[in-house]
């Protein structure tokens, strides 16, 4: 494979997770994504692009696949992000080079 | 204890067990530079040090730009960079300023950088690897690591915190170091470090791209074991931010950083934007046939010595690396490591000391430099904040190579003309020039 643009979600596919299904580290009130929250930077700042509209122009997320760098919680003026925490020990994603 | 921490056997010798009665001296949250060159210092001196880590591994959620500066592994121990998990030797210092296709490079070469068989002055490197080996280091002194637990809490008696609280179980110090990055979560909790804003940080995103280590030294002109650092401005679309490229062994860091406040209102994703800079004309050659095999991203904090908290400590904790904000980004080098490292290292050395860690700590960060070398280049943060820096000024820079540098029939005309040509293309009045540069001289 040579050099090219490539997709968030098949870069992403490069690096190791170990996701917990059991409790996810980032939860959103999406009411409050939709209704209040009218810039909605999440979808422009994720590096890994997880922030996403669905076609009826509502807010979508997968927290598996975060990089954990919080800039989601840094940028979310609305607090439509009501939990955001580092994965549980172990669990999430493990950089190999980093 | 044993049993909540999962220490493997071998981590449990060292002349002592961890029994439920049993309190460390020094609990530190977090096995990146700072907390390992911390627990590497106390360990030596015969300190009860638990490091306490999320990842799977030291460094394995940690990600670096990145480059170091070595003066700092030999605060810690003479000659221990010698056998350090380091890339390539920086020799080349590069920064290129971008607009559309167009861009201009300066290239700076200096072969006294490789320290000419002493110490070199920096070198690349890849913080999953750096981490690792260094928290080895810090173990074979005695410290334990403990990976792949993540303090939820800390716990306090009276105003002082006693100790941390993980995944159910407490553990109990004398002294707790919060060493927990630039998010830091416990700072934060214990009242010592304030929100992040989103003017004042910077999300870096990066590709790791393969290349054999010949085509590398080939591209960048280097000799064996030697590197280059690559500093871009004007690849962001106007956002403050900029690009990089270091290049490692056998690989190449190419990413870019972006402030998030503004990224937000871009109305693009910085993925996007990241992907483009590869494709770009200047870019592309020196990365061709080379494969991604990471993606990474991180925040780092952009606003040096005046984003220092007002308290770095209270009674039972200290704030050391970047959860204290020690990065110096003055645009032509960028410092995080190193001052991870050294703040580690002064924080040992206020518990060493024997006096109330807290003030001591203070007193050693001055002794050692640390705050004092982050005053001096305060200003640098006022040049940086120029808006004119990302977008126009590089176009600017392109526009007047353009005109140096087209010949055709016309009768050419004269040098300050075309400045003032390209100034008024660019939208840049003699004023708003002058005013940039007062500001830029007031500010270095």
């Amino acid at each position: 494979m040579s050099i090219q643009p490539i997709e968030a979600a098949e870069l992403l596919s490069l690096n190791r997770f170990n996701v917990d299904e059991d409790e996810p580290h980032i939860v959103l009130d999406k009411d409050i994504c939709n209704s209040k929250c009218r810039l909605k930077p999440c979808l422009f700042v994720c590096p890994a692009a997880l922030y996403k509209l669905d076609k009826n122009g509502e807010i979508s997320f997968d927290y598996a696949g975060c990089l954990e760098c919080g800039t989601c919680r840094v940028v979310c003026k609305e607090k439509g992000i009501v939990k955001w925490e580092y994965p549980r020990g172990s669990f999430g994603v493990s950089y190999r080079q980093g | 204890m044993e049993r909540a921490l999962g220490l493997p056997p071998d981590l449990k010798e060292g002349g002592y067990t961890v029994s439920e009665e049993d309190k460390f001296d020094v609990i530190i949250i977090g096995a990146g530079p700072a907390g390992i060159a911390c627990a590497y210092t106390l360990a030596k001196e015969g300190r009860n040090v638990l490091v306490i880590e999320r990842g799977d591994t030291a460094g394995s959620k940690n990600v670096t730009g990145g480059r170091f500066y070595t003066y700092a592994l030999d605060l810690v121990e003479p000659g221990l960079w010698k056998e350090a998990a380091l890339e390539r030797k920086v020799t080349r210092e590069q920064i290129m300023m971008m607009a559309g296709d167009r861009s201009v490079k300066i290239d700076y070469s200096d072969p006294s950088f490789s320290g000419e068989g002493e110490m070199p002055q920096s070198f690349t490197i890849l913080r999953a690897v750096f981490d690792q080996w260094f928290a080895s280091k810090a173990e074979e002194q005695g410290a334990i690591i403990a990976c792949g637990i993540k303090v939820d809490g800390l716990i306090g008696e009276n105003g002082r915190i006693t100790g941390v609280r993980a995944g159910g179980d407490e553990m109990f110090a004398d002294l707790v170091i919060a060493a927990d990055g630039v998010n830091s979560m416990i700072a934060r909790e214990a009242g010592l470090v304030p929100e992040l804003s989103g003017e004042t940080i910077g999300v870096g995103v990066k590709e790791i791209i393969e290349l054999p280590a010949k085509t590398i030294e080939e591209r960048f002109g280097l000799k064996p074991g030697e590197g280059a650092s690559l500093l871009i401005l004007g690849c962001t679309e106007g956002i403050h931010g900029g690009g990089f490229l270091y290049t490692n062994n056998e690989s190449v860091s190419l990413g870019c950083v972006f402030t998030p406040s503004e990224a937000g209102e871009h109305g693009k994703q910085v993925h996007d934007i990241f992907q483009e800079l590869k494709m770009h004309p200047a870019i592309y050659p020196l990365i061709e046939g080379g494969k991604t095999v990471e993606y990474g991203a991180h925040l780092v904090r952009e606003e040096g010595f005046r984003g220092i908290p007002k308290k770095l400590y209270r009674d039972g904790l200290i704030v050391i690396g970047e959860a204290a904000g020690f990065v110096m980004n003055i645009g032509y080098t960028i410092r995080g490591i190193d001052l991870a490292i050294v703040s580690g290292v002064a924080a040992a050395r206020a518990v060493i000391s024997g006096k109330e860690p807290g003030p001591a700590y203070l007193e050693e960060l001055k002794k050692i430099n640390l705050l004092p070398s982050m005053k001096a280049v305060d200003g640098y943060f006022d040049l940086l904040e120029i808006p004119r820096m990302y977008a126009a000024y590089p176009k600017v820079a392109s526009g007047i190579f353009n005109s140096m540098y087209s010949v055709n029939s016309e009768v050419p005309s004269g040098m300050i003309k075309r400045i003032r040509g390209v100034l008024k293309e660019n939208g840049i009045s003699l004023w708003s020039l002058i005013k940039d540069g007062i500001r830029g001289y007031r500010s270095i």
